[in-house]
């Protein structure tokens, strides 16, 4: 893709459909290790698949640097995240999404101000005005004991099928922007951009630890196997209804056959192993595309209304009405006790069209 | 905590003579006779299709607007190809734009590691920045009166972005000397002042002499910047070479 020309949300669609490639690979080889009947067909599926991922993720413009790379996956997280919360049929899991969304939003506030302020850019070249640049729940507040980031799972029995996909969607992108954060953070010399990548990486691994918690884990691995495929039909599907771009319009729909073709492949071994029918766990229709578009209104109301929760348990309520010195608090003060890089990063920062030099004054030449 | 100079030796193991033993059984499979023609291999061949055949990085956004075609400034570049005036100043603002980032740098790093005779004072970082920081007001004022959108990233200012980025990473490097970092800033600043040269030729070439003139003055500034950034490096360097650059600057 053109890093000026083409639309940011192209970008969006080659991160997510990385990342989601990146989760069914990680899946195809967990249940490789735990079942040898099926190693084969796992293996076949999964080399075209890897295959599949690596044409998505060469799409990527060159001239990005990292931290540009990286304000294209937080947008990732921020409108692909309030598209599911709005779609999602279940009140509560609508309410993990919102509130993993608050916390991605501020990871890319953070993140603005160290392009801005360590390579004088403006993050807004590549969000390209759709997203909001501005402070979510602080990353020094979203440090919580494990077992807080700890949800209730939904019922495999009972979920809606689009529940199932939604919380395999948001768990796998989510995945690889921790991912990403563990391997880019180390390549740059700026020790507090450094700290800044393993301060978000962790909060990363909170999300993917909160968005897998979603899953009910007592699907089977077949049943499983199914949702991975749907889901990647699903998304591929959304992409291709959204690109704008015709070559890359026609990479979706390439890889939406290749994928169609992969979950043939995994409803024959659920119905020759499990003798259960493919349609008791996938839609019996394809629901309403991800809706890749800005999500402003949303999100500028769900900052309002619910910046200032907090998750104790596997519930959320106010930050006020959670017990006094709990286990998260305990957390985060051990965590934050040196300060917080991203505290650091942005103080004072403001987003301002052309970067924050521009309102800059000349420095004084005594001190 | 005073630094050593990296100059002086240590335990660097990155070359055959500090590894003699294995050095010598590795040599055993190291090419013999000269290297392959470069022009001949297939890796050039390959590199010579995607050439040809891959798409352009992106293009110049339309000025301000069909509505910023209208302007008195858009008028000014009338019967040449206003595009490539903005795609130039769309470089070179964000070339000082970045170059008022990376004398944040600097003085952070001078701050911290202080300078040594005839190395950089505090006021000459600070004056170098506000330079800059002149510079980049000079250019997005232009562009505003031009009609052209100084938010946006322009083929050339994106382009310029990435060949600064090795020197980027060396001056925010907080490991690295003053010496080394002034290196890194003199390569941004030789590119500086070429960057302004072709400003002034093209602003001539389409009748534009009194920008070209106000962008001359610049270019004089930042041939002043390259002239000091050279002697500080310089005198480090030679000041190490007769042991006498100590801890300051890192060397």
């Amino acid at each position: 893709m053109s890093k000026l020309d083409d639309d940011a949300f192209t970008r969006v669609r080659i991160i997510l459909m990385h990342g989601l490639g990146q989760g069914l690979n990680r899946f195809l080889h967990m249940a490789a290790r735990f079942n040898g009947d099926i190693r084969e067909p796992l293996a076949r599926v999964r080399r075209s698949s890897h295959h599949m991922q690596t044409m998505t993720n060469w799409l990527l413009p060159p001239d990005d640097s990292p931290i540009e790379t990286t304000i294209g996956y937080e947008q990732v997280a921020i409108e692909v995240t309030a598209s599911v919360a709005q779609h999602e049929p279940d009140d509560y899991l609508a309410q993990n999404y919102r509130f993993g969304l608050l916390e991605d939003f501020d990871h890319l506030y953070r993140y603005s101000a160290l392009l801005d302020r360590l390579e004088g850019k403006d993050p807004n070249n590549i969000l390209q005005s759709y997203t909001d640049i501005a402070p979510g729940r602080p990353t020094w507040f979203e440090h919580r004991d494990p077992a807080d980031d700890l949800r209730t799972p939904y019922d495999r029995n009972t979920a809606h099928p689009l529940s199932k996909l939604h919380a395999l969607t948001i768990y796998t992108a989510e995945y690889q922007t921790r991912d990403f954060y563990m391997t880019v953070g180390p390549m740059y010399t700026d020790p507090v951009a450094r700290a800044m990548y393993a301060e978000i990486a962790s909060m990363e691994e909170q999300h993917v630890t909160q968005y897998e918690s979603m899953v009910d884990p007592n699907e089977t691995w077949l049943e499983k196997w199914l949702l991975h495929h749907g889901m990647m039909v699903y998304n591929y599907y959304s992409c291709m209804q959204y690109e704008e771009n015709p070559r890359i319009k026609a990479i979706w729909e390439r890889c939406l056959d290749y994928q169609l073709g992969q979950l043939q492949v995994a409803m024959k071994h659920f119905k020759d192993i499990e003798r259960r029918d493919p349609e008791e766990i996938l839609p019996k229709d394809i629901p309403e595309p991800i809706n890749f578009t800005a999500h402003r209104d949303f999100i500028r109301k769900v900052l309002e209304e619910e910046v200032e929760l907090t998750a104790y348990g596997h519930e959320f309520m106010h930050k006020d009405k959670a017990p006094p010195n709990n286990r998260s608090d305990q957390y985060r003060d051990y965590m934050n006790k040196d300060g917080s890089p991203t505290e650091i990063m942005a103080e004072g920062y403001q987003w301002r069209p052309g970067t924050e030099v521009t309102a800059e004054q000349p420095l004084r030449k005594a001190l | 905590m005073p630094k050593t100079p990296t100059t002086n030796p240590g335990t660097n193991r990155t070359g055959l003579q500090a590894s003699p033993m294995d050095a010598k059984d590795l040599e055993q499979i190291a090419g013999k006779g000269p290297s392959p023609d470069c022009e001949g291999l297939e890796l050039n061949t390959l590199r010579g299709r995607y050439a040809k055949e891959m798409n352009t990085i992106g293009s110049v956004p339309p000025p301000g607007s069909m509505k910023g075609m209208a302007t008195t400034g858009m008028e000014m570049l009338k019967g040449h190809k206003p595009t490539v005036f903005i795609d130039k100043l769309g470089e070179r603002l964000a070339f000082e734009r970045t170059g008022v980032r990376m004398y944040e740098a600097l003085l952070i790093k001078h701050d911290a590691l202080g300078s040594w005779d005839g190395g950089p004072t505090r006021q000459d970082l600070v004056e170098l920045h506000n330079d800059e920081l002149e510079h980049f007001n000079l250019v997005k004022e232009t562009m505003k009166r031009l009609g052209a959108d100084p938010t946006s990233m322009t083929p050339s200012a994106d382009m310029t972005a990435v060949e600064a980025m090795g020197p980027a990473k060396v001056i925010t490097d907080l490991r690295t000397t003053m010496p080394q970092a002034l290196h890194a800033i003199l390569v941004l600043e030789d590119t500086d002042v070429e960057g302004w040269k072709l400003l002034i030729e093209l602003a001539d070439s389409i009748g534009q002499n009194s920008l070209a003139e106000r962008f001359r003055e610049a270019e004089q500034v930042e041939e002043r910047h390259q002239q000091k950034v050279r002697q500080w490096l310089s005198s480090a360097v030679l000041a190490d070479a007769q042991n006498e650059l100590g801890t300051q600057g890192r060397a």
